[in-house]
Parts: C-alpha cells; sequence; structure tokens
C-alpha cells in the first residue's frame, strides 16, 4: 500500500465553492442598503437575527448537550441593558451593544453555577425558570417602566446616525454583522481543540468518561460565551423594535420556540442546519402567518415529525444524499482514483 | 396572626402544587422522561372540565367523572403513538417532541376557545369557609389539599403494594430484563402516562376552579410543578408534597410582603434550595 | 432423539458493526439439559440474548415448537414458556425478594412453580422475603433469580454463567438444587464457564468459540482433547 497516494484534508472541493459563494453572498448582502427596499430589508434584518439565535441555540444544544428552553433569559437582559445603558448611562447604542453582551456573560456566570447542578431535562426546565425569575425582576424595575415596559427616547435613536434611512442601514449592517459574527464563531471554536473534543463526545459516549473534567469546563464556557452572544443579539432586537416590556423580552415562543423549530427543521447539531431551518422558517412565516396558530401548530408538528422521521434535518437528509459539507470540521481521507484497488 | 394565615393558606396552596407535580414526578419515575407539555396538559384538562360543566350542565367535581377517564385515555395513546419514539439515551428526542407538543396543544386550546380567561363555576364551594382558630379556611383549598394528600397516598400504595406499581418499578429499574419477566414497556410506560395524566385531570379541575386560565398560562404550571418536584427531591412523592408546600408558602408569604413578589419569591425559593441542597430536600433513599 | 422444543439454524447477531454470532446451528430435544461451553467472548450471552428476544440484530431463524420467534419481543417470547436467567443475577433493586420472585410470576403459565415451590427449594429466601433484593448476598441473589424464572413456570429454561462470581460451596449448593429443578421434564439451556460443572448436569454440550459452533456432542462422550480444542482453538 503507497501511503503517500492518500491525502488528508480538512476541505473539500463543494467546501471551498460554498466559500467562495458565501462571500459573494455577503458582499451583496452588504450592499443591501443601496438596492433593497424598505420593508426587504427589515425582514433581512431580523432573518440574520434569528440566524444568530438559531446557531447559538444549536452549539448550546446540537454539540454541548445543554439543552436550553430559557435562551429568552438573555436576548430579553441583552435588550434591558441596551435601554438601561444608553438611558441611564449616556452610552452610545452600537457601544451598548457590546457592553451588553458583556453584561450577558457576567450574569450568565451565577445562574450557569445554579442550573448545571439540574441533570438533562431538568436542567431545561431549570433555564425556563432562570428565564421567569429574569421577566418577574425586571418587571419590578420602576424606572425601566415595571411591567408595561418602556420606549428608546428620540435622543438616543437620533443619535445612532443622521436620517432615518442611515439609521436603518446601520441597524442593518449591525444585524449583518452579528450573525456573520455568531456563525464564524460557531465555526472556529467547533474545529478548535476544545470544539473538536466536544463533538467527538457527542458522537461517542465511551469518549464521555475518559474527558469528564475537561468537558464539563468546556460546557461551562460554552454556556457562558453563547448567552453572552445572545445578549448582544438581545441588545440588536429591541434596538431595532424601539420598546421594550417583561413580556415582550423574555417571550418564550418568540426567542425559543421559534429558534428551537429552526435548528431541528433545519438540522440538530450541524453548522448548516440552522442557516436552512431560517430560511425554511421565514418563507413559511411570510406565506402562513396570516393562519396565525394554525401556522404555530403546523411548525410545531413539522418539528416533531422530523424529530421522529429525520433527527437530523433537511440538512441531514441533504447531506447524506450528496455527501456535501459546506463547513468542513473534521478531517477526511481522500484517495485518489487512480491508486483505487492497488 | 396575618403571617401565620399566609403560612396556612400557603401550605393549601401547595396541595394544588403537588397535584401539578406528582405526575411529573411519576412519568419521571418509571420513564425517565421529562415532558415539557406538563402544564399544558393541566390546563387542556381544565378546558376539558370546563366543556363538561357546559355541555353537560355539570358541577366541576361531578365533571371529573369524565375528565378522568379522557385525559388517561390521551395519556396512553399519546405515549403509545408518540413517545414510546423517543425514548432512548439520546436526551433530545423526548424534550423536543414535547416541546413540539406544547406548543400545539397552546396554540390548538387558543383555536378553540380564544385567549379570553375562562372559569369554571362550582357554586357555593367557592366562597363556603369555615372558621378554625381565628383563621378563616375556604373549603375549596383544604378540599385540593385533601385531594392532594389522597392522590399522593393512593399512588404511593399503588406503587408499593400493587401488580402495576411492581411492574413500574421493575421497568424503572432495567427495562429489558423487565421485559424478560413478560412486561411489555411500551404498554407499561402507557399506563404509567395514563395514570400520569389522570391525576393531571384532578389538578387541571381544581386549578379551573380556583383561578381564571387561558391557553397561555401552561409553561407556569409545568414550572410550579416541576419545582415542587425537585425541593421535595427526585423520586419522593411524599417529598413532591412537601415541595409544593414549601413552594405555596413561598409565594404566600411573599405576596404579603409585597402582593407583585408572589410568583417570583417562590423561584427564588426554588433557586435557594438547589444552591444548598441540589439533591432536594428528600431524596430517594435508595439506589 | 425426539422433537426438538428448539430449533436454531444460521443464526447470525451483531452489536453495531461488530458481529458476535456467525450462522450458528443448534437444536435443544425436549426434556434435555444441555450445556453451551466457551471462552469470554465467544458469544454465548448473546446466543441466550437472541433466543430470549433481547436482540434487534440478527438474521437466521429461531423456531421454538414449531413457531419462528426470532422476531419477538423479549416479553412475547416469555409469555411462550421460554424464561432466562440472566448473568450477573440482575434483580430488579427497588422491589423487595418476594416482589422479584412475584414478577417473574406474571407470565401466567400453567405449571408445578409458585411461591411455595420455590420457597420450598431454596428456604433462605423465604426467611428474606421482605428485603430489599440488594441487601442478599451473592448466593441468595442467584437463587432468586432462578426462582424469577421459574414463577412462569418456563417450558425452557435459560442459564447464563449462574456459577460466576460466586463461592465455591455457593455453586455447589445451586448445582446440587438443579436436578430438582428440570427434572420435571422442563429443557434447560446452562452457559457456563465451568466446563466441569456444565458437562456433570447436561446430557449434550455445545463449544462455541468466536462467535461459531466448535464442537457439539454428548457430555459424557467428548474427550478432553476435543474440548480444549474446541475451547481455545489449539489444533
Amino acid at each position: 500500500m503507497n501511503l503517500d497516494s492518500y491525502t488528508v484534508t480538512r476541505g473539500s472541493k463543494s467546501a471551498k465553492i460554498a466559500a467562495i459563494l458565501g462571500l459573494i453572498v455577503i458582499v451583496i448582502l452588504i450592499t443591501a442598503p443601496w438596492w433593497a427596499g424598505r420593508a426587504d430589508m427589515r425582514l433581512l434584518g431580523e432573518l440574520f437575527l434569528y440566524l444568530a439565535l438559531a446557531s447559538l441555540w444549536n452549539l448550546m444544544a446540537g454539540y454541548a448537550g445543554l439543552v436550553s428552553v430559557g435562551q429568552q433569559a438573555y436576548v430579553g437582559f441583552g435588550g434591558y441593558m441596551l435601554f438601561a445603558l444608553t438611558i441611564f448611562g449616556g452610552v452610545n447604542p452600537v457601544f451598548a451593544i457590546a457592553l451588553a453582551g458583556l453584561l450577558g456573560a457576567a450574569i450568565a456566570v451565577p445562574v450557569a453555577a445554579l442550573i448545571f447542578r439540574l441533570r438533562g431535562a431538568y436542567f431545561a426546565i431549570g433555564t425556563w425558570v432562570m428565564a421567569e425569575v429574569f421577566r418577574l425582576s425586571f418587571a419590578q424595575v420602576g424606572a425601566l417602566g415595571g411591567g408595561s415596559g418602556t420606549s428608546l427616547p428620540v435622543g438616543i435613536v437620533r443619535s445612532m446616525a443622521d436620517g432615518r434611512s442611515a439609521r436603518e442601514a446601520l441597524s442593518y449592517w449591525l444585524a449583518l454583522g452579528v450573525a456573520t459574527l455568531v456563525v464564524a464563531a460557531v465555526y472556529l471554536f467547533l474545529r478548535s481543540r476544545k470544539g473538536l473534543a466536544l463533538t467527538a463526545i457527542r458522537d461517542n459516549e465511551l469518549a464521555a468518561g475518559s474527558l469528564g473534567i475537561d468537558i464539563f469546563r468546556t460546557k461551562f464556557l460554552v454556556y457562558i460565551v453563547t448567552c453572552a452572544m445572545t445578549a448582544m443579539v438581545g441588545a440588536l432586537i429591541f434596538l431595532q423594535k424601539l420598546r421594550i416590556s417583561p413580556d415582550a423580552a423574555f417571550s418564550v415562543n418568540d426567542w425559543t420556540a421559534f429558534v428551537i423549530f429552526i435548528v431541528v427543521i433545519g438540522g440538530i447539531g450541524t453548522i448548516e442546519g440552522p442557516i436552512i431551518g431560517t430560511l425554511i422558517f421565514f418563507a413559511l412565516r411570510e406565506t402562513l402567518a396570516d393562519l396565525g396558530t394554525i401556522y404555530l401548530m403546523v411548525l410545531g408538528l413539522v418539528a416533531i415529525v422530523i424529530m421522529l422521521k429525520a433527527p437530523k434535518g433537511i440538512w441531514g437528509l441533504i447531506k447524506d444524499r450528496m455527501n456535501l459539507q459546506i463547513f468542513p470540521l473534521g478531517y477526511r481521507v481522500e484517495t485518489p482514483d487512480e491508486n483505487k484497488g492497488a | 396572626m396575618e403571617w401565620l394565615n399566609a403560612v396556612v393558606q400557603g401550605t393549601l396552596l401547595g396541595g394544588l402544587y403537588a397535584l401539578f407535580a406528582a405526575g411529573l414526578s411519576l412519568i419521571f419515575g418509571v420513564m425517565r422522561l421529562v415532558n415539557i407539555a406538563h402544564g399544558d396538559l393541566i390546563v387542556m384538562a381544565a378546558y376539558l372540565g370546563l366543556t363538561a360543566t357546559v355541555v353537560l350542565g355539570i358541577h366541576p367535581l361531578v365533571a371529573l367523572i369524565v375528565v378522568i377517564p379522557a385525559m388517561a385515555g390521551i395519556g396512553y395513546v399519546l405515549q403509545r403513538g408518540i413517545l414510546n419514539r423517543t425514548l432512548g439515551d439520546d436526551l433530545l428526542p423526548p424534550l423536543l417532541v414535547t416541546f413540539g407538543l406544547s406548543v400545539i396543544i397552546q396554540n390548538a386550546l387558543l383555536e378553540g376557545y380564544t385567549a379570553d380567561p375562562q372559569k369554571m363555576n362550582a357554586g357555593a364551594l367557592e366562597t363556603a369557609s369555615l372558621s378554625v382558630g381565628g383563621l378563616s379556611l375556604g373549603i375549596l383549598p383544604v378540599l385540593t389539599f385533601a385531594v392532594a394528600v389522597a392522590v399522593i397516598a393512593g399512588l404511593q400504595w399503588m406503587f408499593y403494594h400493587t401488580a402495576l406499581g411492581r411492574a413500574f418499578r421493575a421497568v424503572s429499574d432495567n427495562q429489558d430484563i423487565a421485559q424478560l419477566m413478560g412486561l411489555n414497556k411500551r404498554h407499561i410506560f402507557g399506563l404509567a402516562m395514563a395514570l400520569a395524566l389522570a391525576v393531571t385531570a384532578i389538578a387541571g379541575i381544581f386549578l379551573g376552579i380556583r383561578t381564571s386560565f387561558d391557553p397561555s398560562i401552561g409553561g407556569g404550571r409545568l414550572i410550579f410543578g416541576f419545582e415542587a418536584v425537585i425541593i421535595g427531591g427526585l423520586g419522593n412523592l411524599w417529598g413532591t408534597l412537601a415541595g409544593g408546600v414549601i413552594l405555596g408558602v413561598a409565594q404566600t408569604v411573599g405576596a404579603k410582603i409585597d402582593p407583585g413578589w408572589q410568583v417570583l419569591s417562590g423561584h427564588i425559593a426554588f433557586l435557594l434550595i438547589l444552591a444548598v441542597r441540589p439533591q432536594g430536600l428528600f431524596p430517594r433513599v435508595s439506589g | 432423539m425426539p422433537e426438538p422444543i428448539l430449533k436454531i439454524s444460521k443464526l447470525s447477531a451483531h452489536y453495531g458493526d461488530f458481529q458476535a454470532l456467525y450462522g450458528v446451528d443448534m437444536e435443544v430435544a425436549e426434556g434435555e439439559v444441555l450445556a453451551i461451553i466457551g471462552a469470554n467472548g465467544a458469544g454465548k450471552t448473546t446466543l441466550l440474548r437472541s433466543l430470549s428476544g433481547l436482540m434487534s440484530n440478527e438474521a437466521g431463524q429461531i423456531t421454538y415448537r414449531g413457531q419462528a420467534i426470532g422476531a419477538l419481543r423479549a416479553d412475547q417470547v416469555a409469555a411462550l414458556g421460554i424464561a432466562l436467567v440472566p448473568e450477573g443475577r440482575q434483580l430488579f433493586p427497588s422491589l423487595t425478594v418476594e416482589e422479584n420472585l412475584m414478577i417473574g410470576g406474571r407470565v401466567n403459565r400453567a405449571g408445578p412453580w409458585n411461591l411455595h415451590k420455590v420457597y420450598d427449594l431454596f428456604p433462605i429466601l423465604q426467611e428474606r422475603r421482605g428485603q430489599a433484593s440488594t441487601s442478599l448476598s451473592g448466593g441468595q441473589q442467584q437463587m432468586v433469580a432462578i426462582g424469577r424464572a421459574l414463577m412462569s413456570n418456563p417450558d425452557l429454561i435459560l442459564f447464563d454463567e449462574i456459577s460466576l462470581g460466586l463461592a465455591p460451596i455457593i455453586i455447589k449448593d445451586i448445582y446440587a438444587a438443579l436436578p430438582g429443578i428440570v427434572g420435571g421434564g422442563m429443557s434447560a439451556v446452562i452457559v457456563e464457564q465451568d466446563i466441569t460443572k456444565a458437562l456433570s448436569v447436561s446430557s449434550r454440550v455445545y463449544c462455541l468459540q468466536e462467535g461459531r459452533v466448535s464442537l457439539e456432542g454428548g457430555s459424557a462422550t467428548v474427550s478432553r482433547e476435543e474440548i480444549s480444542r474446541a475451547y481455545f482453538g489449539i489444533a
């Protein structure tokens, strides 16, 4: 056997093509303010934010095994921090988004210390309890409007940029930037040593025992970073909405149910899954949203059927049929065709 | 005296929370399943009760005769039709499937009954009270608490003194070996879910008599039940009752300090116990 | 030879990528005590798991009293009258001694065995009937495991490594009790690493080696050399 003829590689042809296509798409998207209408940009901005939330939830649940149904805690927390920092601290809104992320990390540490005591499915409900604690606590803060919420003062909104279209472009670019940052960060983390260990353990239970302690730390880290980024996304969401209230900020439907459905339908435990899922989710929403509650029931039903019949989601189906890979994580051995059977 | 009153009222409220928790505790004990839709099933039982009282013109407590078997039947079908397929080593399928169920039930109720708050009319039972040592105790809360004690005693007896309880414990210990004893675990799991939802039916009716309800409150009921289970310690039914009482007392005492703090102080009590005794106050002694 | 109660042909089984059995052929005659010997990993336990309906990845035919049982679930197999005494006892820790026995009686077949009969066979269990099964010694736990299987009044009883991890004196007691168990016309398959013990109670023996049958013969007639060859694969 001639070992020289085998090559170990991370990339694949499809991955290279996808990377180039991805860059082109990002460049086109960056120029959207010059060619897209106001409504389209709003929709795209929302899509980017859901993509970011979905990628983050997928990292936690699909790779680290931390199934949270309480990420609305950090969306709402980030939103409230944006309002508090800009209204009381006079902080520039864009800077406040980054600060909201840091504060999200800071609050996630004690929260994790508590809820990491719960195992498996009970961890999930524990995250929900924390989200409720956040919601009820912010409803007690009179300065931020208590239970009925508050609006972002006009002066702060104006301080972002001159004129409405410039503001809208800025908020669009921020959303695009955050989504790109999150997807890239998730990808790079999963390629790192820690990330590969996480994936290896997810795929092979035997390995879990021998790496026990290390993995706990990695999961803890994943939780903190995910929550920090979720808080940043939350700050951006409410910078676009310009109004915040406890029920909207900590809505389990808006910030967790939809996100879970996106990931499950797209394909949990894959980087591509949340991207596909977000596109499908928005396509469905734009066509079926008039149906209201029926739309939600259909989403729930589709998610259940996918979980039972095709647990790797739509991306899993595509990948199995076509052996595609857009974000190469592992290494693969390539055999040159002419050496086959040698 | 006012504080004592808050503690007593909280204790009685704990009976309702124990009813929320008992079904959750039962199915976790038998098949390690955590049902995210549990709260929505409680609300669904309340709506079934409401429909029964309106259509048949019966008292809510009489409606239990209809709602208990209905919920038990739904539980068996749900388990054998869907949930059994999710059980295994992987945590995700049961969690995500019951989460999807939760959203479906919630929106189906919204579609069928609108978002308007509803309440069941139990007539004189709602306002009747008895006076004990200067405290005024509502008959309804006392009855709820008594029913909770009876339900938990009944479950406890079933678990340790009947063939079905033996089968539940055997399947919980070792599914393969239980199967060798001629137990079909799919059927046993179906029976466990049927029993859990029968308890849920009782919980839903008492919830619907006590307060107004709407399709969105399921999540909150799940959380109360969950907190009672964890405070009491996993796998201990009497502990679950104690957990419900602690949660109820924390809420009424919190509400006494500031009405806006009722639910929040219950959560805080839960988090405190999680911080100092993560295994709960009364964990099951044996393995 | 009378009509076999159990007939296995070309049975293969695997755990994921690992194949544990390769086309095993075997017969158990009505009323016979059959021994299966073999080294660790030879496939003995897998064979018993397949017979009991606990393996899902199997190919080939298992026929019990003329009925194909390969695709049945374990509870359905149990209902037909096949009982397994599993390796390592595997009692239910949440159940008392008596409850463990009673759950064995859930398969409600007619026959001589009931609680009294099991207590007659193993009197110590009656004294310990209310205790948690985990509080018993290894030998007593094995008695419960055997009693639990008998409670279903099986026609065919499968013993998996009943002497494993027990003191020699206790093994002697348990093997002394075996003739009383299988004497009543019950067929038995005894999987055992202790070859001498296995041969002493059986009429025929099969040896498994790396998932294949390497020897078949009468327990009284096979020679030491044949066994060592079949057992260790030494030519």
